[in-house]
């Protein structure tokens, strides 16, 4: 294979979604040749979803809010292994940050006083906890993700940044000093392979929610980042700690609220039985979030789910009466009628716990640059590499995230990294070398799939593993089952290595890009399997059958996974405040 | 059984476009056009589509279903399937780059040429800048627009035009700016659209409202724009 051709930037942003939008628009108004490689037109990226809002401390609903107050709600809400200086240059910077996009024309919706509306959101509170609830969520109506994601793309439009719009990019470029020195990447619609070489490179491609079989991820967030730095050798953080919810539309993933249960509705197995009675003799369906969650998938795996499959439960509603539905549930009615093709009045609704967010990913400090330890368990800076957004763990999600918190960290850290980078390139940084060698590196996955003889449909590999993911490492987990898990994936590893692909052609091959994308989720999968199994603890997101409890004496840390070694380490967290005394840990109460 | 027919056309491989033929068994269930072109796309992984969220925000997957353009992953097919013959094709008047993906470039075009972002060079206060409930509420039916070019593409006058008729997905756009109480470039934004082409070649016809996923009106949003024109220049 003769030499790629070579496009050169001072620097490469891997995403076009929130936070790689941002950290492009950031570069780009300070004139540094900025790309942005994209696997999708940059308003279809995972963002475009968001609903609810953005949450910061800009005190419009309430003028004597404070960002301290938004501080320790989320390092409460982490469960304490989100890095506290992380979390107070997200809170604290959060307004500036905010005020910038409503500059660039972001239209929220307002209050009476002409100020930016915001609405209480989940674990939100005034004055440490003391004062009852916050209303912190800055909103436009309930598609604050479509705004944002729109004025991003727009402010990039205004300045000039470079969108490689449906270009896939395959794997990371490292020379042989450990640098990132770019990517190799696929321009979709030609099928030509190119390198692109930049002097930062910056990953912000999104979240992996596509490893598991319900998701109200897009199906574009397959963990490509994650999948290439792994790949490439690097550590990731905390990739045990996915948010889940218990009832997403079986099949579509669309979220159905936990207000059905609240209203009298409750879950059925495929008898008909009422199982959460069985689970929590009291509170039956409105237990915790991750008792009900828990239960759901204890019934599919001991053979009581419904469907052909067995692979979900029912959500019964229709003991309620259609008048009580149309005034109380009008919304699950109609997603319920679109989505799950049920009709809530007559008929149950399909629901599986369903995953919504990825807290863990690539390492970062607050400036964005990625992350590795050493053997000595000291941090050290990737050379040329950076990451934001839910790919990147900074950390300030910890182990659960709290709501509105995702647009809020894709907007400050792809800033902060933006930021950082432009600082480094004033200052003059050298574009690395790359040998032929190195790139001919980055090309050997993509070379194995062009050039199969055999083996299996990406579709069919891929529904395999999401089974695999949602039966042994959802919402509950359990250290024989998890065993179970990984052993099956490891058995699975050589078929997704030997996945075929028939259609070689060039023009738009998107069954190029999801055997791509397999390989990416795969990985991600496998560092969460590891990591969930090596967790031996319940914290936030994370609750494990065999080991209920939080254990701060030996897990008051981070996870990391080392792909080469197959294992995890652990690494400090930050309790390091630049303002104040850090938080200690407390047990968790709402 | 269902009849799906698919236009196919792959550049490397087929000499023009051809309509290809699958059955389908949609097992008594009222899937989303999405649901079936994925499960076609197991048994023929060459069908190649655009799709992202598949709930009806992104605007990845407009396609022209049974003669009518929409998206995807949000028409069921009740609503589209005729006796039981169901009919994709790409979304019409746009270059085919494979099967259902067309190339977009002129649509996107028209969307850059109408300077798609907040201008207002005065300095920006320390907090946000005002605005009220009411110059707010102007944007609703504006900002909502996901780009899925659905109703340019269905549009006769775009067809005609492309390189010039900024098409009525760029118009609305044209005027959530110009209707933004932010936004200080009227007068800038309004000149640039003064020609015969670019906005008064939208003649009425209204199939842009018909096939709008979201609901939203560009037709009337033209007609906004055409008076500050008309009385700009009067």
């Amino acid at each position: 294979m003769g030499s790629l051709r070579k496009m050169s930037f001072d620097a490469v942003i891997v995403g076009g979604g929130g936070s790689g939008m941002r950290a492009a628009l950031q570069l780009a108004q300070s004139g540094y040749k900025t790309a942005v490689i994209t696997k999708v037109f940059p308003t279809r990226s995972h963002t475009v979803s968001a609903q609810g809002g953005i949450t910061c401390a800009i005190a419009s609903d309430d003028p004597n809010d404070q960002w301290q107050w938004h501080m320790y709600d989320t390092i409460k809400g982490s469960d304490y292994i989100g890095d506290q200086e992380a979390i107070e240059y997200m809170c604290q910077t959060g307004p500036e940050a905010i005020f910038e996009l409503e500059h660039m024309g972001l239209p929220f919706s307002r209050t009476q006083e002409g100020r930016i509306y915001q609405r209480p959101f989940g674990g939100q509170s005034k004055d440490y906890g003391a004062g009852g609830q916050a209303a912190r969520t800055c909103a436009a109506a309930d598609r604050t993700g479509h705004a944002l994601l729109h004025t991003l793309y727009q402010g990039n439009l205004k300045n000039k940044t470079v969108f490689l719009n449906e270009w896939f990019a395959v794997d990371i470029v490292k020379n042989a000093d450990g640098a990132v020195v770019g990517v190799v990447a696929i321009d979709i619609e030609t099928g030509e392979t190119v390198f692109v070489e930049s002097k930062a490179t910056v990953f912000a491609t999104g979240g992996a929610g596509r490893i598991y079989a319900s998701t109200t991820n897009a199906h574009i967030c397959t963990g490509d980042g994650v999948g290439m730095a792994l790949r490439a050798g690097f550590p990731v953080q905390d990739i045990e700690m996915w948010q889940f919810h218990p009832t997403g539309i079986h099949g579509a993933g669309t979220l159905v609220t936990e207000g059905c249960r609240g209203e009298g509705g409750y879950l059925i197995n495929k008898d008909g039985e009422r199982f959460m009675e069985r689970y929590a003799p009291n509170a039956k369906d409105l237990a915790g979030r991750d008792v009900v969650a828990r239960s759901m998938v204890l019934e599919i795996l001991e053979g009581r789910g419904c469907g052909p499959d067995g692979d979900h439960v029912y959500l019964k509603l229709d003991h309620l009466g259609e008048e009580m539905l149309n005034a109380k549930l009008p919304g699950i009615l109609e997603l319920s009628r679109t989505f799950a093709h049920a009709d809530p009045v007559k008929e149950p609704i399909p629901v599986v716990p369903t995953c919504h967010y990825m807290m863990g990913g690539i390492p970062t400090n607050v400036d964005g640059q990625a992350l590795t330890i050493d053997r000595e368990g000291n941090d050290q800076v990737i050379d040329g590499f950076y990451a934001c957004g839910e790919a990147a763990c900074v950390s300030v999600h910890g182990a659960n995230r709290l709501g509105g918190n995702s647009l809020l960290d894709l907007v400050v850290f792809g800033r902060a990294s933006g930021i950082f980078i432009e600082k480094q390139l004033s200052e003059g940084i050298a574009l690395k070398e790359a040998t032929e060698e190195d790139i001919q590196r980055a090309l050997v996955g993509l070379n194995r799939i062009n050039q199969s003889a055999d083996g299996e449909n990406a579709a069919v590999l891929r529904a395999e593993l999401q089974t695999i993911m949602q039966n042994y490492f959802g919402v509950f987990r359990r250290g024989d089952y998890m065993k179970k898990g990984v052993e099956k994936l490891d058995e699975l590893r050589v078929r997704v290595e030997n996945v075929y692909l028939d259609d070689k052609s060039n023009a738009f091959n998107t069954a190029r890009l999801e055997a791509l994308e397999l390989q990416n989720l795969f990985e991600t999968a496998y560092a969460t399997a590891i990591s969930a199994e090596g967790r031996t603890e319940s914290r936030g997101a994370h609750a494990r059958e065999d080991f209920q409890e939080r254990d701060d004496k030996n897990w008051l840390c981070h996870s990391v996974y080392f792909p080469k070694s197959k294992k995890i380490g652990k690494r400090p967290v930050n309790f390091t405040l630049k303002t104040r005394e850090p938080f200690e840990p407390k047990i968790r109460t709402y | 059984m269902l009849n799906v027919s698919i236009y196919r056309y792959n550049p490397e491989v087929d000499a023009e476009p051809y309509m290809q033929d699958f059955e389908f068994d949609t097992q008594g269930k009222d899937l989303m056009v999405l649901d079936v072109l994925e499960k076609l796309k197991i048994q023929d992984p060459s069908l190649v589509f655009r799709r992202s969220c598949r709930e009806g925000v992104c605007g990845s997957d407009g396609v022209n279903i049974s003669g009518k353009n929409g998206l995807a992953c949000i028409t069921p097919l009740s609503e589209c399937v005729k006796g039981d013959k169901l009919v994709v094709r790409p979304l019409p008047g746009l270059p085919v780059i494979r099967d259902l993906v067309i190339d977009m470039s002129q649509f996107y075009a028209q969307y850059e040429k109408i300077q798609p972002y907040m201008i207002n060079n005065s300095p920006p206060p320390a907090i946000e800048r005002l605005q009220s409930p009411e110059e707010r509420k102007k944007l609703d039916g504006l900002y909502e627009c996901i780009l899925c070019a659905c109703c340019s593409t269905a549009c006769p006058s775009f067809w005609w035009n492309p390189e010039k008729f900024i098409g009525p997905s760029g118009l609305l756009q044209a005027y959530r700016f110009l209707a933004d109480s932010r936004d200080t470039a009227t007068e800038e934004r309004l000149a640039n659209l003064d020609d015969p082409f670019s906005v008064f070649r939208c003649h009425g016809i209204m199939n842009c409202v018909q096939v709008c996923p979201k609901g939203l009106n560009p037709t009337k949003a033209i007609g906004h724009i055409r008076n500050m024109l008309i009385r700009g220049t009067a």
